[in-house]
């Protein structure tokens, strides 16, 4: 192959990745896993028995 | 003292121990800069003792602030946050214990062979080859450790901070191996693998996602964490930090050639380097803004959490050297910006502005967690501490900038009749000014980390007298 072709190749490859993503990140069946997930941080506070706040 | 401390579920004796050490080789650390920045203002401060000449200081110092403060830092946090995040326990204790144990090895073995003139000349990467197998062997250890308890995780997502982390963890154990290939000729003397310009290349794709993956993907990952937290409310938008994470770690890997303009690297490569540097720029505001935009609503907290402060003025200098840098790539303002202390200035607004900032920040929070106790021993004390660290880090860049630009501008200046104006030492005597206000800065910054370690220490030592009341009561 001819490296231009390849570069330019890559190119669409790397927009077409970035796309894909963008589109799985906003899709709307996901956004209650990704809300799920934003919380995290706070799983534990609800239930550390030792009463530990943070 | 430490079974009271002990927690029931988890391993935070490995996070209470990075947690100090932080703050130990982060004072250490910037005590070497400010010795380093004042020999470069006073060169006779080296004393004519050769282990105390900027030429071996200056390594200790990187290495001190990057691999002890900053590793230090996100072992800490990120041994914090995988067992937090996942609600596992760390897969073993005695690994954890091996990680910490050989990390310390590793930066004393740096402070003893660097000062003696022991280098490979690489850099950020000057420890010899075998203290460079040990960092591996310690580096995969920690690997097992952070990927082995994601995989005994509660819940199905993993949480986008160990995502950063995890990717930090990854590139830099591949960084590492493959820019450290060396070939020994004796103990403490090796030759890199590579030659020329593929060895110069090897090096900043090193330096360069050093820079990406250790000072800021890490970092970030704190951001991810501690910003959600200290505010009190989930990050601004859990999606654009998925579009953040796979955009940057995608693009930083390409940037590295924009160390190397007008060198005899091909020019492709410094090309692709200089495009890849300023679509970088995109994800790095798309991080920021996530990371600020996590505190709308909540704006009234900065008035009187200082930690939170630390956080958010760190983001701001994230977005000021993320700004920087990609406008340092292009190739005409490289050309007057390389070597000179602007590149020092860009530097030190993404390590004091941002790394130092949010780990600061995030030790904050950690220690009284730590310790268990409702808050640091003294809030105004973490108030000096910021204004400390905020005026010492301006005081810091500005004064690089106006020397970078100050010696850009007088190598480049020509005489009608085609010799050089000035004298490479009339740049040097040119630059006195600036080097003073940026030692002043600099001590400026140490004497808050000062502030930090005697508020860890009365916060610790509290404990001893705190701990037995609970029990008393209980009883
Ligand atoms: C009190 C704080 C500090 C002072 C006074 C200080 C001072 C210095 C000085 C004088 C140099 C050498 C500059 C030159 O060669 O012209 C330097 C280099 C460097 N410092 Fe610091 N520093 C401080 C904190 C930090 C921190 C916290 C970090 C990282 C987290 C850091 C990272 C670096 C790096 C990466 C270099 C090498 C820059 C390059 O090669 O372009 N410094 N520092
Ligand atoms: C979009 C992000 C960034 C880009 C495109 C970028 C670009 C650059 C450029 C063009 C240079 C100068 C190279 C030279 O002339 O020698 C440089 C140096 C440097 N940058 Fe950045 N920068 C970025 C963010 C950061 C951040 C957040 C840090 C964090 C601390 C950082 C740390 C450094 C260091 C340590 C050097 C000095 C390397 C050396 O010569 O020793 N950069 N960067």
């Amino acid at each position: 192959m001819d490296i231009n072709t390849f570069r330019g190749l890559a190119t669409v490859f790397a927009l077409i990745g970035f796309i894909s993503i963008c589109i799985w990140a906003y899709s709307k069946k996901r956004k209650k896993d990704f809300d799920d997930a934003a919380n995290l941080p706070f799983a534990d506070d609800k239930q550390s028995s030792d009463g530990e706040s943070l | 003292m430490n079974n009271q401390l002990e927690h029931p579920v988890y391993n935070y004796k490995v996070v209470r121990q990075f947690t100090v050490m932080t703050v130990v080789w982060g004072v250490i650390g910037m005590a070497v800069g400010v010795l380093i920045a004042s020999q470069l203002a006073w060169p006779a401060l080296n004393f004519e003792t050769p282990w105390l000449t900027f030429s071996r200081l200056r390594p200790l110092h990187t290495n001190l602030v990057i691999f002890a403060f900053g590793g230090s830092a996100l072992f800490a946090t990120s041994l914090f946050v995988v067992q937090r995040t996942c609600q596992a326990r760390l897969i073993s204790d005695k690994l954890a214990a091996f990680v910490f144990w050989g990390w310390q090895l590793v930066i004393v073995c740096a402070i003893i062979s660097l000062p003696l003139g022991y280098t490979s000349s690489k850099e950020y990467a000057e420890l010899e080859w075998p203290i460079d197998i040990l960092l591996a062997i310690v580096w995969i250890a920690y690997a097992v450790l952070f990927f082995g308890t994601i995989s005994k995780r509660k819940a199905s997502h993993i949480y986008v901070a160990n995502w950063f982390y995890g990717a930090f963890i990854l590139t830099v154990a591949v960084l590492h191996i493959v820019n450290s290939a060396a070939i020994p000729v004796s103990m403490m003397k090796s030759y890199s693998a590579y030659a020329g310009a593929a060895d110069a290349m090897v090096q900043w794709w090193y330096g360069h996602n050093a820079v990406g993956f250790f000072l800021t993907a890490g970092f970030l990952g704190i951001m991810y964490y501690f910003v959600p937290k200290q505010a009190g409310r989930p990050v601004y938008s859990y999606r654009l930090s998925i579009v953040h994470f796979w955009a940057l770690i995608s693009l930083y890997i390409w940037a590295g050639p924009h160390h190397l303009h007008y060198t005899a690297l091909p020019d492709w490569a410094q090309s692709l380097g200089m495009v890849m540097s300023l679509i970088l720029l995109a994800p790095s505001w798309g991080g920021m803004i996530n990371g600020m935009m996590t505190l709308s609503g909540a704006w009234h907290k900065l008035r009187t959490d200082p930690i939170l402060r630390f956080l958010v003025v760190s983001l701001s200098f994230y977005g000021m050297s993320t700004f920087e840098g990609p406008m340092m790539a292009i190739k005409t303002v490289n050309s007057l910006s390389h070597y000179t202390d602007w590149t020092i200035g860009h530097v030190h607004s993404g390590a004091l502005g941002w790394v130092a900032m949010v780990s600061i920040g995030a030790i904050y929070h950690l220690v009284p967690v730590m310790f268990n106790k409702d808050a640091m021993y003294s809030t105004p004390l973490i108030n000096v501490h910021f204004w400390m660290a905020t005026i010492g880090t301006v005081l810091y860049i500005s004064a690089m900038w106006v020397n970078g630009i100050l010696q850009g501008l007088m190598w480049r200046a020509y005489n009608a009749d085609g010799t050089l104006t000035y004298s490479f030492v009339d740049s040097v005597e040119a630059s006195f000014p600036g080097y003073v206000v940026r030692l002043i800065g600099g001590i400026t910054f140490l004497g808050g980390m000062l502030v930090m370690a005697y508020n860890v220490w009365q916060t610790t030592r509290n404990n001893e007298a705190a701990a037995t009341n609970p029990a008393a009561s209980a009883a």
